[in-house]
């Protein structure tokens, strides 16, 4: 191997090589940590929300007329929306999981008469629905039961009603109830009015929050109640179609409510998947900036190798001729660029180790990001260094081809 | 001379097209990704009220739970938000030259042409106080009066839009609005007024647009309403809307306008004394911890510049850095290669400071040329962007001016020349007679 020759001609081009060799480690450093921060945008991206997100859509109804009869006004929407063909089913509902707003309330496995230090407060989105909502959602019960119609109650602003029981999903169930079967153990909610309490009557595999960023984001709760103006005289209304039937479902949901009642304002009418891609624009936005960066950072250090090499190579023009005329075959000539790049590139992985895991540890402080998985560093390491070769792999192909004739000539 | 160097700069870059266009590509990527970063933290970190951010100040008080503080991620931050009872008591106080307390919610409008349907409007139930500190600017009328919030008056004030809708663009003031089931008389119209942040209310969506109606406070409290935005309590309330207003539920956005700092400590020190009350009622088991934020300290306590942003505009330069990098090294090898060139120009009697303008002149040339070529990379990125965020006021607002292309040119110089120094300067190390002997 020609190793130590190739090096102490490094050596007499410092600078080249730095540059070459710092361009690569930052290359390295950014290149690893975009793909880390992409691959967790897309595994938040796709959690599943627990919901048959692309048969569902939204549609609210507000009413303004100073006679207008909510509670006739719910049962009747409900009632058309459920006939209309391809509808599976339908629910009001407070707020929509994706949707980025909706209600928190801290409930506990304690009642309140135990002193506030040792009730432990355990955060939770609620949902307020009917005794559909578990099908509409497209929710899995793994135990317990659904709700029934008896179950049923109304909320309004000075009657909380009686959320007697509730469905919770297994994350929230183990979180309460470490010891496994919360079926049938209360909860303590205050939703029924202060000190109320609740009991789980069944436990759904999996059900979003509505806010996508939320740590705690698998903590719902399924309360059976209408809102009877408990804030407004609003309703929202959560609708599922047959596969492929969402579309025109829509188009026929708010044409028939706009038509059944004159006294309120028919809006919001969006699918789920509409809700979706908003809340996660941002990840989608950071995936595809990061994905630019990275394809361009690729190119730019690769072209720049190119360039540098290209150079290199007709400095030397007459030093490979005379290697050429003293025996070297044109493999050796290629050879000694490529393995001249490995070295370069090499150093600046070393380099680019340091700056990978500085500006993890940087990312992991200020961005409560984890650690850099160990497989990511080498990965990209060998990246590089194949970018590396390839960039080399032109140039060195030419100064391979350089003649032994030019040994004899002057320049 | 000058002109001289610009042409012998000329016929070295035509030279070597493919180096050159890749030396000028580099700098034009980085100038791209850079400024496409800057322009959205630009425009994201910008402040509205920043020519009377000393004056305008949030009021933040820490009503929290004794066990648990408002953000756990910010353990000393008060709750950003209000109750009724103490914004109510702040505003009747008025110990500020203006205070406005508001919160968000819709409302119907039935407008008085039969052909255009009710609709709903983005209301903004608020104090009279909220137009002197947030000036909007109105093109008829003007805000209503501190005595017409305490009578609960049906007065509104609607922007340049709603106005265009019912009223067909005249002067509505005086005119009737049906907001809610009620009248209401017209008493301003708005100008187009987009403040971007949306300063006053940026919890969801600091950079959406303002509400398009403005009606009196005390009207939504006359009316049980409440916020569409956030409602936050860490305990039961009593029940009913009764229960509500005297709870220790946050739920309305509350500012003050000060005379300048001191003015500011004064109305902190009559906050401070406030709590000091409520505390003999039982109210505030926290320690006392409250604020007087000023505008931009508000923006930056709230984080709305988003963290993904930052980081983008982190990579952005760093990609720029391995860009400049990148044309070092070409430069370097470029202008090394051309040794024996230079040690001819320096034996016939070019001096240094000659030869280092000439190839310096060639670096500002690629600059110059990248620093365009960047140009319409960050044009290309800000539509990339805009489609990212189409719907939201960052999709109107992607946009280049010309302070961002002045300052793109002039960075792509700089660098570029920066760029250039070392390689010029080790060009300018060339000896002649080594390089003519070897000829």
């Amino acid at each position: 191997m020609e190793f130590r020759p190739i090096l102490n001609a490094l050596m007499r081009n410092k600078t080249g090589l730095l540059l070459i060799a710092l361009q690569v480690a930052i290359t390295l450093a950014i290149v690893c940590n975009s793909v880390f921060i992409i691959l967790q945008r897309i595994e938040k991206v796709n959690r599943p929300s627990g919901m048959d997100e692309t048969a569902l859509f939204t549609i609210t109804s507000l009413g303004f007329a100073p006679d207008f009869d909510l509670r006739g006004s719910l049962r009747q929407d409900l009632e058309a929306l459920r006939a209309i063909p391809g509808v599976i089913d339908a629910t009001t509902i407070n707020s929509v999981p994706l949707s980025n707003g909706g209600w928190s309330e801290g409930i506990s496995t304690l009642p309140e008469s135990v002193p506030e230090e040792q009730r432990k407060n355990t955060p939770t989105s609620i949902y307020i629905v009917d005794d559909h909502g578990v099908n509409t959602l497209g929710a899995h019960l793994v135990s317990g039961r659904n709700f029934t119609a008896d179950d049923v109650s109304y909320r309004s602003r000075d009657d909380k009603g009686t959320p007697n029981s509730v469905i919770v999903t297994q994350v929230l169930a183990d979180q309460l109830y470490p010891d496994g079967n919360a079926i049938g153990k209360p909860v303590y909610s205050g939703l029924g009015g202060k000190g109320s309490s609740s009991t789980i009557v069944g436990i759904l595999e999996r059900l979003q929050a509505p806010w996508v960023g939320w740590d705690k984001v698998e903590h719902a709760m399924l309360v059976p109640q209408y809102q009877d103006g408990e804030f407004d005289s609003s309703a929202r209304y959560l609708v599922r179609t047959q596969p492929g039937r969402r579309d025109e479902v829509m188009k026929e949901a708010e044409s028939k409510l706009g038509a059944i009642n004159t006294g309120r304002i028919v809006r919001g009418l969006r699918s789920i998947e509409e809700v979706r891609g908003e809340s996660y624009r941002q990840d989608r936005a950071m995936t595809i900036v990061l994905t630019t960066v990275i394809f361009s950072l690729l190119a730019v250090t690769g072209l720049g190798i190119v360039g540098m090499v290209s150079f290199w190579v007709t400095r030397r023009v007459k030093q490979i001729g005379t290697r050429r005329a003293l025996g070297a075959r044109r493999f050796d000539i290629r050879r000694y660029f490529m393995i001249e790049n490995v070295i370069v590139v090499g150093i600046g992985i070393a380099l680019g180790l340091l700056l990978t895991y500085g500006f993890n540890l940087w990312l992991m402080k200020h961005y409560e990001l984890p650690r850099l998985a160990w497989y990511y560093a080498p990965l990209g390491a060998l990246t590089v260094l194949l970018l590396g070769q390839l960039a080399v792999f032109g140039p060195a192909t030419r100064a391979s081809r350089v003649s032994p004739a030019v040994a004899t000539r002057t320049v | 001379m000058f002109a001289y160097y610009l042409r012998l700069a000329m016929i070295s870059l035509k030279r070597n097209r493919i180096l050159t266009a890749l030396m000028v590509a580099a700098i034009a990527l980085g100038i791209g990704m850079s400024m496409t970063s800057m322009t959205v933290l630009h425009m994201m970190g910008s402040n509205p009220m920043s020519y009377k951010d000393e004056q305008v100040r949030r009021v933040q008080l820490d009503n929290w739970d004794v066990n648990e503080p408002w953000d756990e991620d910010y353990p000393t931050e008060p709750p950003d938000l209000m109750t009724y009872q103490d914004a109510n008591n702040l505003v009747n106080a008025h110990k500020a030259e203006h205070e406005a307390a508001f919160f968000p919610n819709v409302l119907p409008v039935e407008p008085e042409k039969r052909e255009i349907k009710p609709y709903m409007v983005e209301a903004l139930f608020t104090t009279a106080g909220f137009f002197p500190i947030f000036e909007p600017p109105f093109r008829y009328g003007g805000g209503w009066s501190p005595a017409e919030d305490r009578s609960a008056a049906r007065v509104a004030v609607i922007d340049a839009e709603t106005n265009d809708k019912l009223f067909g663009g005249e002067n509505s003031v005086g005119r009737k609005v049906r907001l809610g089931g009620e009248d209401f008389t017209v008493v301003g119209v708005l100008e187009k007024w987009r403040p971007t942040p949306r300063v006053y209310h940026v919890a969801n969506g600091a950079f959406n647009d303002p509400q398009s109606v403005f009606v009196p406070f005390s009207f939504g409290i006359e009316k049980k309403m409440n916020s569409n935005s956030n409602n936050s309590c860490y305990k039961d309330s009593e029940p009913g809307y009764e229960g509500l207003l005297v709870s220790d539920c946050i739920w309305i956005d509350m500012w003050v306008q000060v005379k300048d700092e001191a003015d500011a400590q004064r109305y902190l020190g009559f906050l401070n004394d406030y709590v000091g009350e409520q505390k003999k009622t039982g109210r505030f088991p926290r320690p006392v911890n409250n604020r007087v934020y000023s505008v931009s300290q508000f923006l930056q306590a709230q984080r709305v510049v988003g963290r993904d942003v930052r980081t983008q505009v982190w990579l952005a330069f760093a990609f720029f850095a391995v860009c400049l990098i990148n044309t070092v090294g070409l430069l370097l090898a470029k202008f090394m290669g051309k040794a024996p060139e230079i040690g001819l120009r320096r034996a016939v009697g070019a001096s240094k400071p000659a030869v280092f303008a000439q190839y310096l002149t060639e670096s500002g040339l690629v600059g110059i040329a990248g620093g365009l070529l960047g140009l319409v990379f960050t044009g290309l990125g800000l539509l990339a962007l805009r489609k990212l965020y189409a719907g939201t006021s960052i999709e109107r607002l992607a946009e280049l001016d010309w302070v961002m292309v002045g300052l793109s040119l002039l960075i792509a110089l700089v660098a570029s020349l920066i760029a250039g120094l070392y390689p010029t300067w080790r060009a300018c190390q060339v000896q002649p007679a080594t390089q003519l002997k070897t000829q």
